[in-house]
């Protein structure tokens, strides 16, 4: 009997030393759901703050020196914004993503601290570095955009450049997260046929396509 | 019951070897501190038992110089790895057998 408390605990020491150095850190699944959850409400916040612009545009109100060219609610395609609302749009986006970015965190955070390995190893540096790069590549790209007026190329540019970091980190946690990559760089190259629809495929994008890689993710990994 | 323990591989008896084996079967390359830190060992002890593994083939070590400083990293081997599997394996079924 004692000879099998042994080889018991071997078996849970083999176990253990394997989760706790595994090249990659698991992100919660509840992470995803979170930040699918965000990219909704930015949607629709976004939405709602057209539409209100948009509504006084038309009645000739406040923003009157908006050159617009085929505006029709959130089918943006060209504007010349001095005056628009891309500045609260960005904030909405950078806001977006910073709630979804802080709660990532934190149900990643959580779940470390229950499997009993640390947040910050050498491999999560990889991942952020291997994802912040596209990305901030990326927001630049989108600046410049912003500054020549090409705002129907916004939303496309971030669901692509965001789709390749992704992919680019998904050597260093759950591999299935290249999935939601691919299908957020589908969603933007579709995106710059049917430019002017960039929140569309944002809510598909950043909001549905996390909350279902979330909830696959929660089940296939953590519920026990 | 006789035919099962001897499966069991005497090469992974020790503890540190077992942890040894597990650290690289999830990762392909593993560097001295690395698998110093991770398993809580002493140099000596580390450098001895995977030396020992190494004589067996089960794992290759490679020493590199980065600057001035040897490097050693540990890969493991095929043959390492079918091994490790198989003591696994044989760990398992007597483990089910001794219920």
């Amino acid at each position: 009997m004692s000879e099998n408390q042994k080889h018991l605990e071997d078996l849970q020491q083999i176990r253990s030393i394997m989760e706790r150095s595994t090249t990659f850190i698991s992100l919660s699944g509840l992470s995803g759901i979170s930040a699918g959850l965000f990219g909704l409400i930015g949607a629709a916040l976004a939405y709602f703050k057209l539409a209100g612009e948009f509504s006084i545009l038309h009645s000739g109100g406040l923003y009157s020196r908006i050159e617009v060219i085929d505006v029709n609610f959130f089918n943006v395609v060209r504007m010349n914004l001095a005056y628009g609302p891309t500045i609260d749009l960005v904030i909405i986006a950078i806001g977006t993503l910073g709630m979804a970015l802080i709660f990532a965190t934190l149900f990643t955070a959580r779940k470390a601290k229950k499997d009993g390995v640390g947040l910050w190893s050498s491999t999560a540096k990889k991942l952020l570095f291997n994802t912040a790069l596209p990305l901030v590549v990326g927001g630049l790209f989108c600046l410049a955009l912003l500054k020549h007026g090409l705002f129907g190329l916004v939303a496309p540019c971030t669901l692509i450049f965001y789709g390749l970091a992704l992919i680019n980190g998904s050597k260093f946690t759950l591999p299935e997260i290249k999935y939601v990559g691919i299908i957020n760089i589908i969603l933007g190259l579709l995106n710059t046929i049917y430019i002017g629809q960039g929140l569309f495929f944002w809510a598909l994008g950043f909001g549905v396509a996390h909350i279902v890689y979330g909830i696959v993710m929660y089940f296939k990994y953590e519920r026990n | 019951m006789k035919g099962l323990i001897t499966d069991l591989n005497k090469a992974f008896e020790n503890r540190i070897r077992l942890g040894i084996m597990s650290v690289l079967m999830v990762n392909k390359e593993v560097d001295f501190k690395t698998m110093k830190e991770t398993l809580d060992v002493s140099d000596g002890n580390l450098a001895s038992h995977t030396s020992a593994l190494e004589k067996q083939e089960y794992i290759v070590i490679e020493k590199k110089f980065i600057g001035k400083k040897p490097n050693t990293t540990y890969r493991v081997t095929k043959a390492g790895k079918e091994a490790f599997q198989n003591h696994l394996a044989a760990l398992e079924t007597l483990l089910k057998r001794g219920k």
